[in-house]
């Protein structure tokens, strides 16, 4: 599954690095913790968060995340899309909550 | 026998600015990367010095981070100025924490940290002064 099909079938908003969609999503990991994330998410995940924080961006760069999904309305500040673009982590948005945000990308990846 | 380094470099944090944090971790993992290290190790040496950086920037006023790397083995030495850690083995504790509540907004103030960067090490080891500061010892097998 691409991040592109996962944003286009989850009508998600790109924030940034729309360049950058194309690559393979290996699955995700949803959390607002910080060293949860780092110690448990894996490499090439979509990162599902509450967050909107400049921070996030270092934690989905060093875990090589595909992407970040902020739910439930958030929006990035403007830090954090500065950062995101430097770094190359598309950051998308929705209004949907998490919990359907994760049901839903887990149907996608399973099939 | 004192192996020969293939890289050593000490990187200065300062306490409470959260606006660069994780640069350290980034670039050494870049290095290590570019070195030709495996993932896991990659990995390890990331977290281990992403929570090292992180608690020098929440609890210290300012610190320091060196890193040595040999061919089989990364050291990692976080020390700080700072209010040291009155009870080590509680610090230690998953979950404990003693973070603020702006920390906390932010998403850290987990409890989780010295515990990532213990799974993290083969070595790890916290020395540590009330009042004066906090050093941890951290090292990475590479084999
Ligand atoms: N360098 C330090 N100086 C002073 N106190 C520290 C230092 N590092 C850790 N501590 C103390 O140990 C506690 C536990 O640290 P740990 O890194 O495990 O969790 P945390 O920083 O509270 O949360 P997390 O790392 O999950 O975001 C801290 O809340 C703090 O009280
Ligand atoms: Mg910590």
């Amino acid at each position: 599954m691409t991040l592109i099909s996962l944003v286009k079938t989850l009508n998600l908003t790109v924030r940034c690095c729309k360049e950058k969609l194309d690559c393979n999503v290996t699955g995700g990991y949803i959390g607002d913790l910080l060293s949860d994330v780092i110690a448990n998410s894996d490499k090439g995940n979509v990162w599902i968060t509450r967050q909107s924080h400049q921070n996030i961006v270092a934690v989905a760069e060093l875990k090589e995340h595909a992407g970040i999904i902020l739910v439930r309305g958030r929006e990035p500040e403007e830090e954090t899309l500065e950062k995101a673009v430097k770094a190359g982590i598309p950051i998308l948005s929705t209004a949907l909550p998490g919990f359907e945000v994760a049901g839903r990308i887990y149907e996608l990846i399973k099939r | 026998m004192v192996p020969t380094l293939k890289y050593k470099n000490t990187f200065p944090v300062e306490g409470g600015n959260f606006d660069n944090a994780g640069v350290i971790s980034l670039q050494i993992k870049n290095i290590i990367r570019d070195m030709g290290f495996p993932d896991d190790i990659q990995r390890r040496a990331a977290i281990a010095i992403y929570e090292s950086e992180l608690n020098i920037i929440s609890y210290a006023r300012a610190g320091n981070i060196n890193v040595r790397i040999a061919p089989h083995l990364i050291c990692i030495d976080a020390a700080d100025e700072g209010p040291g850690i009155e009870d080590i083995d509680r610090a230690m504790k998953d979950g404990y924490s003693t973070a603020n509540d702006r920390i906390r907004e932010m998403g850290f103030g987990a409890g989780m940290g010295l515990s990532n960067i213990k799974k993290c090490s083969d070595k790890f080891e916290i020395i540590s002064e009330t009042n004066k500061g906090t050093h941890l010892k951290i090292l990475i097998d590479i084999n």
